[in-house]
Protein backbone atom coordinates (compact mmCIF):
# COMPACT_ATOMS: atom_id res chain seq x y z
CA UNK A 1 0.00 0.00 0.00
CA UNK A 2 1.06 3.57 -0.64
CA UNK A 3 2.15 5.91 2.06
CA UNK A 4 1.44 9.61 2.22
CA UNK A 5 4.17 11.76 3.75
CA UNK A 6 5.24 8.78 5.80
CA UNK A 7 1.76 8.22 7.19
CA UNK A 8 0.28 4.76 6.69
CA UNK A 9 -3.08 5.04 4.90
CA UNK A 10 -4.85 3.06 7.61
CA UNK A 11 -3.96 5.75 10.12
CA UNK A 12 -4.80 8.57 7.75
CA UNK A 13 -8.21 7.27 6.76
CA UNK A 14 -8.91 6.13 10.30
CA UNK A 15 -8.40 9.67 11.53
CA UNK A 16 -10.33 11.13 8.65
CA UNK A 17 -13.26 8.88 9.55
CA UNK A 18 -12.99 9.92 13.17
CA UNK A 19 -12.93 13.51 11.95
CA UNK A 20 -16.06 12.90 9.91
CA UNK A 21 -17.80 11.36 12.94
CA UNK A 22 -16.92 14.34 15.10
CA UNK A 23 -17.89 16.57 12.19
CA UNK A 24 -21.32 14.90 12.09
CA UNK A 25 -21.92 15.84 15.71
CA UNK A 26 -20.54 19.34 15.17
CA UNK A 27 -22.83 19.78 12.20
CA UNK A 28 -26.00 18.48 13.89
CA UNK A 29 -25.38 20.52 17.02
CA UNK A 30 -24.28 23.73 15.35
CA UNK A 31 -27.21 23.46 12.94
CA UNK A 32 -29.63 23.39 15.88
CA UNK A 33 -27.82 26.29 17.51
CA UNK A 34 -27.90 28.26 14.28
CA UNK A 35 -31.63 27.70 13.76
CA UNK A 36 -32.39 28.69 17.34
CA UNK A 37 -30.12 31.71 17.29
CA UNK A 38 -31.55 32.88 13.98
CA UNK A 39 -35.13 33.10 15.18
CA UNK A 40 -34.89 33.46 18.96
CA UNK A 41 -31.72 35.55 19.12
CA UNK A 42 -30.68 33.36 21.99
CA UNK A 43 -27.41 31.52 22.26
CA UNK A 44 -28.72 28.24 23.57
CA UNK A 45 -26.15 27.18 26.14
CA UNK A 46 -28.43 24.31 27.18
CA UNK A 47 -27.68 22.67 23.83
CA UNK A 48 -24.94 20.39 25.18
CA UNK A 49 -27.14 19.27 28.05
CA UNK A 50 -29.94 18.56 25.61
CA UNK A 51 -27.58 16.47 23.48
CA UNK A 52 -26.71 14.55 26.65
CA UNK A 53 -30.42 14.19 27.46
CA UNK A 54 -30.95 12.61 24.04
CA UNK A 55 -28.36 9.94 24.86
CA UNK A 56 -29.80 9.41 28.34
CA UNK A 57 -33.38 9.16 27.13
CA UNK A 58 -32.27 6.53 24.63
CA UNK A 59 -30.53 4.67 27.45
CA UNK A 60 -33.60 4.95 29.71
CA UNK A 61 -35.95 3.80 26.96
CA UNK A 62 -33.79 0.72 26.47
CA UNK A 63 -33.12 -0.11 30.12
CA UNK A 64 -36.46 0.81 31.69
CA UNK A 65 -38.89 0.10 28.88
CA UNK A 66 -36.98 -2.20 26.57
CA UNK A 67 -37.40 0.16 23.63
CA UNK A 68 -34.63 -0.39 21.09
CA UNK A 69 -32.23 1.97 19.35
CA UNK A 70 -34.30 2.48 16.21
CA UNK A 71 -37.40 3.56 18.09
CA UNK A 72 -35.25 5.69 20.41
CA UNK A 73 -33.80 7.46 17.39
CA UNK A 74 -37.27 8.91 16.84
CA UNK A 75 -38.69 8.92 20.37
CA UNK A 76 -35.78 10.49 22.24
CA UNK A 77 -35.62 13.63 20.04
CA UNK A 78 -39.39 14.00 20.34
CA UNK A 79 -39.30 13.66 24.13
CA UNK A 80 -36.34 16.00 24.59
CA UNK A 81 -37.87 18.37 22.02
CA UNK A 82 -41.01 18.52 24.14
CA UNK A 83 -38.97 19.42 27.20
CA UNK A 84 -37.43 22.14 25.05
CA UNK A 85 -40.89 23.43 24.16
CA UNK A 86 -41.78 23.54 27.85
CA UNK A 87 -38.54 25.38 28.71
CA UNK A 88 -39.17 27.90 25.94
CA UNK A 89 -42.78 28.57 26.93
CA UNK A 90 -42.10 28.64 30.65
CA UNK A 91 -38.75 30.44 30.85
CA UNK A 92 -37.04 31.63 27.69
CA UNK A 93 -40.10 33.38 26.26
CA UNK A 94 -40.04 35.77 29.20
CA UNK A 95 -36.65 37.09 28.16
CA UNK A 96 -37.22 38.11 24.54
CA UNK A 97 -37.64 41.77 25.40
CA UNK A 98 -34.31 41.78 27.27
CA UNK A 99 -30.69 41.79 26.13
CA UNK A 100 -29.32 38.54 24.58
CA UNK A 101 -27.12 38.16 27.60
CA UNK A 102 -30.06 37.17 29.79
CA UNK A 103 -31.01 34.31 27.50
CA UNK A 104 -27.41 33.15 27.53
CA UNK A 105 -27.29 33.26 31.34
CA UNK A 106 -30.61 31.44 31.67
CA UNK A 107 -29.71 28.66 29.27
CA UNK A 108 -26.24 28.35 30.79
CA UNK A 109 -27.78 28.00 34.25
CA UNK A 110 -30.28 25.47 32.94
CA UNK A 111 -27.45 23.42 31.47
CA UNK A 112 -25.71 23.32 34.85
CA UNK A 113 -28.91 22.32 36.61
CA UNK A 114 -29.75 19.57 34.11
CA UNK A 115 -26.21 18.19 34.14
CA UNK A 116 -26.19 18.32 37.94
CA UNK A 117 -29.42 16.37 38.15
CA UNK A 118 -28.15 13.64 35.85
CA UNK A 119 -24.80 13.51 37.62
CA UNK A 120 -26.57 13.14 40.93
CA UNK A 121 -28.70 10.29 39.64
CA UNK A 122 -26.31 8.40 37.37
CA UNK A 123 -22.80 9.38 38.43
CA UNK A 124 -20.06 10.34 36.01
CA UNK A 125 -18.54 6.99 35.17
CA UNK A 126 -20.71 6.58 32.09
CA UNK A 127 -23.32 4.01 31.12
CA UNK A 128 -22.82 1.59 28.23
CA UNK A 129 -25.18 1.58 25.25
CA UNK A 130 -24.76 -1.25 22.75
CA UNK A 131 -24.48 -0.70 19.04
CA UNK A 132 -27.70 -2.07 17.51
CA UNK A 133 -27.06 -5.59 16.15
CA UNK A 134 -27.99 -4.55 12.60
CA UNK A 135 -25.04 -2.14 12.59
CA UNK A 136 -22.40 -4.12 14.42
CA UNK A 137 -19.32 -5.29 12.59
CA UNK A 138 -17.71 -3.45 9.73
CA UNK A 139 -16.56 -3.47 6.14
CA UNK A 140 -13.10 -3.70 4.74
CA UNK A 141 -12.92 -1.03 2.07
CA UNK A 142 -9.47 -2.09 0.95
CA UNK A 143 -7.72 1.04 2.14
CA UNK A 144 -9.34 1.01 5.58
CA UNK A 145 -11.72 -0.81 7.88
CA UNK A 146 -15.08 0.97 8.24
CA UNK A 147 -17.15 0.08 11.31
CA UNK A 148 -20.75 -0.06 10.12
CA UNK A 149 -22.10 2.03 12.95
CA UNK A 150 -19.69 4.88 12.23
CA UNK A 151 -20.58 4.85 8.57
CA UNK A 152 -24.22 4.98 9.56
CA UNK A 153 -23.65 7.99 11.86
CA UNK A 154 -21.97 9.98 9.11
CA UNK A 155 -24.59 9.08 6.52
CA UNK A 156 -27.66 9.71 8.66
CA UNK A 157 -26.23 12.98 10.02
CA UNK A 158 -25.63 14.18 6.51
CA UNK A 159 -29.16 13.23 5.47
CA UNK A 160 -30.74 14.94 8.49
CA UNK A 161 -28.64 18.07 7.98
CA UNK A 162 -29.53 18.29 4.29
CA UNK A 163 -33.21 17.62 5.02
CA UNK A 164 -33.18 20.43 7.57
CA UNK A 165 -31.49 22.72 5.08
CA UNK A 166 -34.08 21.80 2.46
CA UNK A 167 -37.03 22.49 4.76
CA UNK A 168 -35.63 25.85 5.83
CA UNK A 169 -34.48 27.07 2.43
CA UNK A 170 -37.00 25.55 0.05
CA UNK A 171 -40.40 25.22 1.71
CA UNK A 172 -43.22 27.52 2.75
CA UNK A 173 -42.63 26.77 6.42
CA UNK A 174 -38.97 27.60 5.94
CA UNK A 175 -39.91 30.89 4.28
CA UNK A 176 -41.97 31.79 7.36
CA UNK A 177 -38.98 30.92 9.50
CA UNK A 178 -36.53 32.97 7.44
CA UNK A 179 -38.92 35.91 7.25
CA UNK A 180 -39.61 35.80 10.99
CA UNK A 181 -35.87 35.71 11.60
CA UNK A 182 -35.58 39.01 9.72
CA UNK A 183 -38.69 40.82 10.87
CA UNK A 184 -40.97 38.98 13.32
CA UNK A 185 -43.29 41.96 13.76
CA UNK A 186 -44.17 42.18 10.09
CA UNK A 187 -44.59 38.42 9.78
CA UNK A 188 -47.01 38.59 12.71
CA UNK A 189 -48.85 41.42 10.96
CA UNK A 190 -49.39 39.05 8.02
CA UNK A 191 -51.39 36.77 10.30
CA UNK A 192 -48.70 34.21 11.10
CA UNK A 193 -48.46 32.99 14.67
CA UNK A 194 -44.86 33.97 15.34
CA UNK A 195 -44.73 32.96 19.03
CA UNK A 196 -45.78 29.44 18.05
CA UNK A 197 -43.21 29.40 15.26
CA UNK A 198 -40.55 30.40 17.79
CA UNK A 199 -41.60 27.67 20.23
CA UNK A 200 -41.58 25.01 17.53
CA UNK A 201 -38.22 26.19 16.23
CA UNK A 202 -36.69 25.91 19.67
CA UNK A 203 -38.22 22.47 20.09
CA UNK A 204 -36.84 21.42 16.72
CA UNK A 205 -33.34 22.72 17.43
CA UNK A 206 -33.36 20.87 20.75
CA UNK A 207 -34.64 17.72 19.04
CA UNK A 208 -31.69 17.89 16.63
CA UNK A 209 -29.32 18.01 19.60
CA UNK A 210 -31.09 15.03 21.18
CA UNK A 211 -30.89 13.16 17.87
CA UNK A 212 -27.14 13.70 17.87
CA UNK A 213 -27.13 12.43 21.45
CA UNK A 214 -28.83 9.17 20.48
CA UNK A 215 -26.35 8.71 17.63
CA UNK A 216 -23.50 9.33 20.05
CA UNK A 217 -24.72 6.95 22.75
CA UNK A 218 -23.19 3.75 21.28
CA UNK A 219 -19.93 5.53 20.37
CA UNK A 220 -19.18 7.41 23.55
CA UNK A 221 -20.53 6.16 26.82
CA UNK A 222 -23.71 7.86 28.08
CA UNK A 223 -22.36 10.40 30.51
CA UNK A 224 -23.81 13.53 32.14
CA UNK A 225 -20.78 15.52 31.02
CA UNK A 226 -20.71 14.35 27.40
CA UNK A 227 -22.43 17.53 26.19
CA UNK A 228 -20.42 19.98 28.27
CA UNK A 229 -17.19 18.74 26.69
CA UNK A 230 -18.53 18.93 23.17
CA UNK A 231 -20.50 22.16 23.27
CA UNK A 232 -17.49 24.44 23.64
CA UNK A 233 -16.07 23.13 20.37
CA UNK A 234 -19.51 23.42 18.77
CA UNK A 235 -19.72 27.07 19.73
CA UNK A 236 -16.38 27.62 18.02
CA UNK A 237 -17.80 25.87 14.95
CA UNK A 238 -20.83 28.16 14.99
CA UNK A 239 -18.64 31.24 15.28
CA UNK A 240 -16.50 30.07 12.36
CA UNK A 241 -19.51 29.24 10.19
CA UNK A 242 -21.36 32.42 11.05
CA UNK A 243 -24.17 32.74 13.57
CA UNK A 244 -27.51 31.90 12.08
CA UNK A 245 -26.27 30.51 8.76
CA UNK A 246 -27.85 27.14 8.02
CA UNK A 247 -25.66 25.84 5.23
CA UNK A 248 -22.66 27.45 6.90
CA UNK A 249 -23.06 25.45 10.06
CA UNK A 250 -23.41 22.18 8.14
CA UNK A 251 -20.36 22.75 5.97
CA UNK A 252 -18.18 24.08 8.77
CA UNK A 253 -19.30 21.26 11.06
CA UNK A 254 -18.17 18.51 8.71
CA UNK A 255 -15.21 20.53 7.43
CA UNK A 256 -13.78 21.29 10.84
CA UNK A 257 -14.24 17.68 11.92
CA UNK A 258 -12.08 16.67 8.94
CA UNK A 259 -9.49 19.34 9.63
CA UNK A 260 -9.31 18.19 13.22
CA UNK A 261 -8.80 14.61 12.02
CA UNK A 262 -6.04 15.66 9.63
CA UNK A 263 -4.34 17.63 12.38
CA UNK A 264 -4.39 14.52 14.53
CA UNK A 265 -2.46 12.71 11.80
CA UNK A 266 0.08 15.34 10.89
CA UNK A 267 0.49 17.31 14.10
CA UNK A 268 -1.26 15.46 16.93
CA UNK A 269 -0.24 18.04 19.53
CA UNK A 270 -2.33 20.66 17.74
CA UNK A 271 -5.52 18.65 17.30
CA UNK A 272 -7.14 19.86 20.51
CA UNK A 273 -6.71 23.52 19.64
CA UNK A 274 -6.85 23.65 15.85
CA UNK A 275 -10.55 24.62 15.79
CA UNK A 276 -9.95 27.47 18.21
CA UNK A 277 -6.98 28.69 16.20
CA UNK A 278 -9.17 28.70 13.09
CA UNK A 279 -11.84 30.54 15.05
CA UNK A 280 -9.36 33.23 16.06
CA UNK A 281 -8.19 33.65 12.46
CA UNK A 282 -11.76 33.78 11.11
CA UNK A 283 -12.73 36.33 13.73
CA UNK A 284 -9.79 38.48 12.69
CA UNK A 285 -10.43 38.24 8.96
CA UNK A 286 -14.21 37.85 8.74
CA UNK A 287 -15.88 38.62 12.07
CA UNK A 288 -19.34 37.63 10.82
CA UNK A 289 -18.08 34.11 10.14
CA UNK A 290 -17.33 32.33 6.86
CA UNK A 291 -20.99 32.14 5.84
CA UNK A 292 -22.41 34.89 8.04
CA UNK A 293 -23.99 38.06 6.72
CA UNK A 294 -22.36 41.12 8.20
CA UNK A 295 -24.88 42.87 10.43
CA UNK B 1 -70.61 50.72 28.05
CA UNK B 2 -70.55 54.47 27.60
CA UNK B 3 -73.04 56.33 25.52
CA UNK B 4 -70.41 57.06 22.90
CA UNK B 5 -69.61 53.38 22.56
CA UNK B 6 -73.29 52.52 22.24
CA UNK B 7 -73.71 55.09 19.50
CA UNK B 8 -70.65 53.71 17.83
CA UNK B 9 -72.02 50.21 17.89
CA UNK B 10 -75.27 51.39 16.38
CA UNK B 11 -73.31 53.32 13.80
CA UNK B 12 -71.21 50.42 12.67
CA UNK B 13 -74.24 48.14 12.63
CA UNK B 14 -75.56 50.24 9.76
CA UNK B 15 -72.53 49.10 7.81
CA UNK B 16 -71.49 52.60 6.85
CA UNK B 17 -68.15 52.44 8.61
CA UNK B 18 -65.65 49.64 7.98
CA UNK B 19 -63.11 51.06 10.40
CA UNK B 20 -63.95 53.19 13.40
CA UNK B 21 -61.07 54.64 15.37
CA UNK B 22 -62.05 56.35 18.61
CA UNK B 23 -59.84 58.17 21.09
CA UNK B 24 -56.81 56.01 20.44
CA UNK B 25 -53.75 56.66 22.53
CA UNK B 26 -50.43 55.08 21.74
CA UNK B 27 -46.97 54.90 23.25
CA UNK B 28 -43.45 54.01 22.16
CA UNK B 29 -42.03 52.91 25.48
CA UNK B 30 -42.60 55.87 27.78
CA UNK B 31 -43.21 58.39 25.08
CA UNK B 32 -46.87 59.18 24.51
CA UNK B 33 -47.29 59.56 20.74
CA UNK B 34 -51.01 59.29 19.98
CA UNK B 35 -53.25 61.56 22.02
CA UNK B 36 -56.74 60.43 21.14
CA UNK B 37 -56.95 59.72 17.42
CA UNK B 38 -60.50 59.40 16.08
CA UNK B 39 -61.66 58.89 12.51
CA UNK B 40 -63.83 56.67 10.32
CA UNK B 41 -63.19 54.85 7.11
CA UNK B 42 -66.13 53.69 5.04
CA UNK B 43 -66.06 50.54 2.97
CA UNK B 44 -64.61 51.17 -0.48
CA UNK B 45 -63.08 54.50 0.43
CA UNK B 46 -59.54 55.74 0.01
CA UNK B 47 -58.59 58.09 2.82
CA UNK B 48 -55.25 59.64 3.59
CA UNK B 49 -53.64 60.67 6.81
CA UNK B 50 -51.76 63.88 6.12
CA UNK B 51 -49.51 65.70 8.49
CA UNK B 52 -46.02 66.77 9.30
CA UNK B 53 -43.21 64.40 10.22
CA UNK B 54 -43.74 62.99 13.68
CA UNK B 55 -47.43 63.87 13.79
CA UNK B 56 -48.34 60.25 14.48
CA UNK B 57 -49.52 59.01 11.07
CA UNK B 58 -47.40 55.89 10.89
CA UNK B 59 -48.05 55.19 14.56
CA UNK B 60 -51.78 55.36 13.85
CA UNK B 61 -51.42 52.69 11.16
CA UNK B 62 -49.36 50.57 13.54
CA UNK B 63 -52.01 50.93 16.22
CA UNK B 64 -54.71 49.77 13.78
CA UNK B 65 -52.55 46.83 12.68
CA UNK B 66 -51.87 45.90 16.29
CA UNK B 67 -48.09 46.17 16.09
CA UNK B 68 -47.91 49.14 18.43
CA UNK B 69 -47.30 47.39 21.73
CA UNK B 70 -49.03 49.91 23.97
CA UNK B 71 -52.33 51.30 22.75
CA UNK B 72 -55.65 52.30 24.33
CA UNK B 73 -59.02 53.41 23.07
CA UNK B 74 -61.25 51.70 20.55
CA UNK B 75 -60.60 50.43 17.05
CA UNK B 76 -63.61 48.66 15.58
CA UNK B 77 -63.03 46.86 12.29
CA UNK B 78 -65.90 45.21 10.49
CA UNK B 79 -67.99 45.36 13.66
CA UNK B 80 -65.29 43.84 15.86
CA UNK B 81 -63.28 45.56 18.58
CA UNK B 82 -59.57 44.93 17.83
CA UNK B 83 -57.75 47.14 20.32
CA UNK B 84 -56.70 44.24 22.56
CA UNK B 85 -56.04 41.68 19.83
CA UNK B 86 -52.58 40.58 18.68
CA UNK B 87 -51.49 41.63 15.19
CA UNK B 88 -51.90 38.13 13.75
CA UNK B 89 -55.57 38.05 14.78
CA UNK B 90 -56.17 41.50 13.34
CA UNK B 91 -54.52 40.37 10.10
CA UNK B 92 -56.82 37.35 10.02
CA UNK B 93 -59.79 39.66 10.45
CA UNK B 94 -58.89 41.24 7.11
CA UNK B 95 -56.46 44.13 7.58
CA UNK B 96 -53.13 44.18 5.76
CA UNK B 97 -50.18 46.49 6.25
CA UNK B 98 -47.52 47.73 3.85
CA UNK B 99 -44.81 49.37 5.95
CA UNK B 100 -42.92 52.49 5.04
CA UNK B 101 -39.62 50.63 4.81
CA UNK B 102 -41.48 48.10 2.58
CA UNK B 103 -40.34 45.12 4.62
CA UNK B 104 -39.07 43.01 1.73
CA UNK B 105 -37.27 39.99 3.14
CA UNK B 106 -33.68 39.66 1.98
CA UNK B 107 -33.48 35.94 2.68
CA UNK B 108 -36.57 35.26 0.55
CA UNK B 109 -36.88 35.27 -3.22
CA UNK B 110 -39.38 37.59 -4.89
CA UNK B 111 -41.75 34.68 -5.28
CA UNK B 112 -41.41 33.68 -1.62
CA UNK B 113 -41.98 37.29 -0.58
CA UNK B 114 -45.07 37.42 -2.74
CA UNK B 115 -46.47 34.15 -1.41
CA UNK B 116 -45.51 34.75 2.22
CA UNK B 117 -48.67 36.35 3.68
CA UNK B 118 -51.19 33.57 4.18
CA UNK B 119 -54.68 33.85 2.72
CA UNK B 120 -56.96 35.11 5.46
CA UNK B 121 -60.20 35.00 3.51
CA UNK B 122 -61.58 34.66 0.00
CA UNK B 123 -61.73 37.54 -2.40
CA UNK B 124 -58.05 38.37 -2.74
CA UNK B 125 -56.42 38.91 -6.10
CA UNK B 126 -54.91 35.94 -7.88
CA UNK B 127 -51.21 35.93 -8.60
CA UNK B 128 -52.03 36.53 -12.28
CA UNK B 129 -54.03 39.63 -11.38
CA UNK B 130 -51.11 40.89 -9.30
CA UNK B 131 -48.81 40.38 -12.29
CA UNK B 132 -51.26 42.38 -14.41
CA UNK B 133 -50.89 45.25 -11.95
CA UNK B 134 -47.14 44.86 -11.63
CA UNK B 135 -45.73 43.09 -14.72
CA UNK B 136 -42.16 43.75 -13.53
CA UNK B 137 -42.54 41.28 -10.70
CA UNK B 138 -43.24 38.38 -13.00
CA UNK B 139 -39.82 38.60 -14.61
CA UNK B 140 -38.00 38.79 -11.31
CA UNK B 141 -39.63 35.93 -9.40
CA UNK B 142 -36.45 34.03 -8.62
CA UNK B 143 -34.40 37.11 -7.68
CA UNK B 144 -33.55 37.83 -4.10
CA UNK B 145 -36.24 40.14 -2.71
CA UNK B 146 -33.94 42.99 -1.86
CA UNK B 147 -32.17 42.88 -5.24
CA UNK B 148 -35.17 44.61 -6.79
CA UNK B 149 -35.17 48.33 -7.45
CA UNK B 150 -36.92 50.57 -4.94
CA UNK B 151 -39.98 50.85 -7.15
CA UNK B 152 -40.17 47.10 -7.72
CA UNK B 153 -39.80 46.48 -4.00
CA UNK B 154 -42.72 48.81 -3.37
CA UNK B 155 -44.79 46.93 -5.96
CA UNK B 156 -43.87 43.67 -4.29
CA UNK B 157 -44.76 45.06 -0.87
CA UNK B 158 -48.18 46.14 -2.12
CA UNK B 159 -48.68 43.12 -4.36
CA UNK B 160 -48.14 40.55 -1.66
CA UNK B 161 -50.90 41.92 0.58
CA UNK B 162 -53.45 41.85 -2.27
CA UNK B 163 -53.42 38.05 -2.39
CA UNK B 164 -54.58 37.59 1.18
CA UNK B 165 -58.20 38.63 0.85
CA UNK B 166 -57.76 41.51 3.29
CA UNK B 167 -60.41 44.18 2.77
CA UNK B 168 -58.59 47.07 4.38
CA UNK B 169 -55.11 48.00 3.20
CA UNK B 170 -52.89 50.24 5.30
CA UNK B 171 -50.23 51.76 3.03
CA UNK B 172 -47.49 53.74 4.70
CA UNK B 173 -45.93 56.26 2.29
CA UNK B 174 -45.92 54.01 -0.76
CA UNK B 175 -44.43 56.74 -2.97
CA UNK B 176 -41.53 57.70 -0.76
CA UNK B 177 -38.28 58.02 -2.64
CA UNK B 178 -39.66 56.76 -5.95
CA UNK B 179 -39.29 58.20 -9.44
CA UNK B 180 -42.31 60.17 -10.73
CA UNK B 181 -43.19 57.56 -13.33
CA UNK B 182 -43.33 54.87 -10.62
CA UNK B 183 -45.38 57.15 -8.37
CA UNK B 184 -47.83 57.48 -11.24
CA UNK B 185 -48.00 53.72 -11.65
CA UNK B 186 -48.72 53.30 -7.96
CA UNK B 187 -51.41 55.97 -8.22
CA UNK B 188 -53.07 54.04 -11.06
CA UNK B 189 -52.81 50.88 -8.99
CA UNK B 190 -54.53 52.45 -6.00
CA UNK B 191 -57.32 53.66 -8.28
CA UNK B 192 -57.73 50.13 -9.66
CA UNK B 193 -57.73 48.65 -6.18
CA UNK B 194 -60.44 51.09 -5.15
CA UNK B 195 -62.52 50.03 -8.14
CA UNK B 196 -61.90 46.41 -7.15
CA UNK B 197 -63.52 47.17 -3.80
CA UNK B 198 -60.53 47.54 -1.52
CA UNK B 199 -60.67 50.06 1.28
CA UNK B 200 -57.41 51.94 1.71
CA UNK B 201 -55.86 54.09 4.41
CA UNK B 202 -52.87 55.88 3.02
CA UNK B 203 -50.21 57.79 4.90
CA UNK B 204 -48.66 60.33 2.58
CA UNK B 205 -46.16 63.16 2.61
CA UNK B 206 -46.69 63.69 -1.10
CA UNK B 207 -49.73 65.89 -0.95
CA UNK B 208 -50.30 66.06 -4.68
CA UNK B 209 -50.22 62.30 -4.91
CA UNK B 210 -52.70 62.07 -2.03
CA UNK B 211 -55.04 64.48 -3.80
CA UNK B 212 -54.93 62.36 -6.95
CA UNK B 213 -56.12 59.15 -5.31
CA UNK B 214 -58.11 59.88 -2.14
CA UNK B 215 -61.76 60.52 -1.30
CA UNK B 216 -61.00 62.21 1.97
CA UNK B 217 -58.06 63.52 3.91
CA UNK B 218 -57.61 63.45 7.63
CA UNK B 219 -55.13 65.97 8.99
CA UNK B 220 -53.04 64.56 11.83
CA UNK B 221 -51.22 66.85 14.23
CA UNK B 222 -49.57 66.03 17.53
CA UNK B 223 -51.17 62.65 17.78
CA UNK B 224 -54.74 63.73 16.98
CA UNK B 225 -56.93 64.07 13.92
CA UNK B 226 -57.62 67.78 13.84
CA UNK B 227 -59.51 68.18 10.58
CA UNK B 228 -61.21 66.35 7.74
CA UNK B 229 -61.19 67.61 4.18
CA UNK B 230 -63.14 65.99 1.37
CA UNK B 231 -61.07 65.70 -1.75
CA UNK B 232 -63.75 67.65 -3.66
CA UNK B 233 -63.31 70.55 -1.25
CA UNK B 234 -59.56 70.48 -1.49
CA UNK B 235 -59.16 73.49 -3.78
CA UNK B 236 -61.03 75.80 -1.45
CA UNK B 237 -59.11 74.52 1.56
CA UNK B 238 -55.61 74.70 0.14
CA UNK B 239 -54.48 77.61 2.30
CA UNK B 240 -55.70 75.92 5.44
CA UNK B 241 -54.00 72.67 4.45
CA UNK B 242 -50.74 74.40 3.66
CA UNK B 243 -50.84 75.95 7.09
CA UNK B 244 -51.38 72.50 8.66
CA UNK B 245 -48.61 70.86 6.72
CA UNK B 246 -46.25 73.78 6.86
CA UNK B 247 -45.49 73.62 3.15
Amino acid sequence: MFELLGIPPQALFGQLLLGLINGSFYALLSLGLAVIFGLLNIINFTHGAQYMMGAFVAWMLLNYLGINYWAALVLAPVIVGITGVIIERLLISRLYHLDHLYGLLLTFGLALVIQGLFRNEYGISGLPYQIPPQLSGGMNLGFMFLPNYRGWVVAVSLVVCLATWFVIEKTRLGAYLRAATENPTLVGAFGINVPRLITLTYGFGVALAAFAGVLAAPIYSVNPNMGADLIIVVFAVVVIGGMGSILGSIITGFGLGLIEGLTRVFYPEGSAVVIFVIMAIVLLVKPAGLFGRAA
Amino acid sequence: MTEAQLMERAHSAQGSSLLTVRDVHGWYGESHVLHGVSFDVHAGEVVTLLGRNGAGKTTTLKAIMGILAKRRGSIVFDGRETIGLPARTIARAGIAFCPEERGIFASLSVEENLMLPPKVRDGGLSVEQIFELFPNLKERLSSQGTKLSGGEQQMLAIGRILRTGAKLLLLDEPTEGLAPVIVQQIGHTIAKLKRAGFTIVLVEQNFRFAASVADRHYVVEQGRVIDTIRNDDLESNLDKLHAYLGV
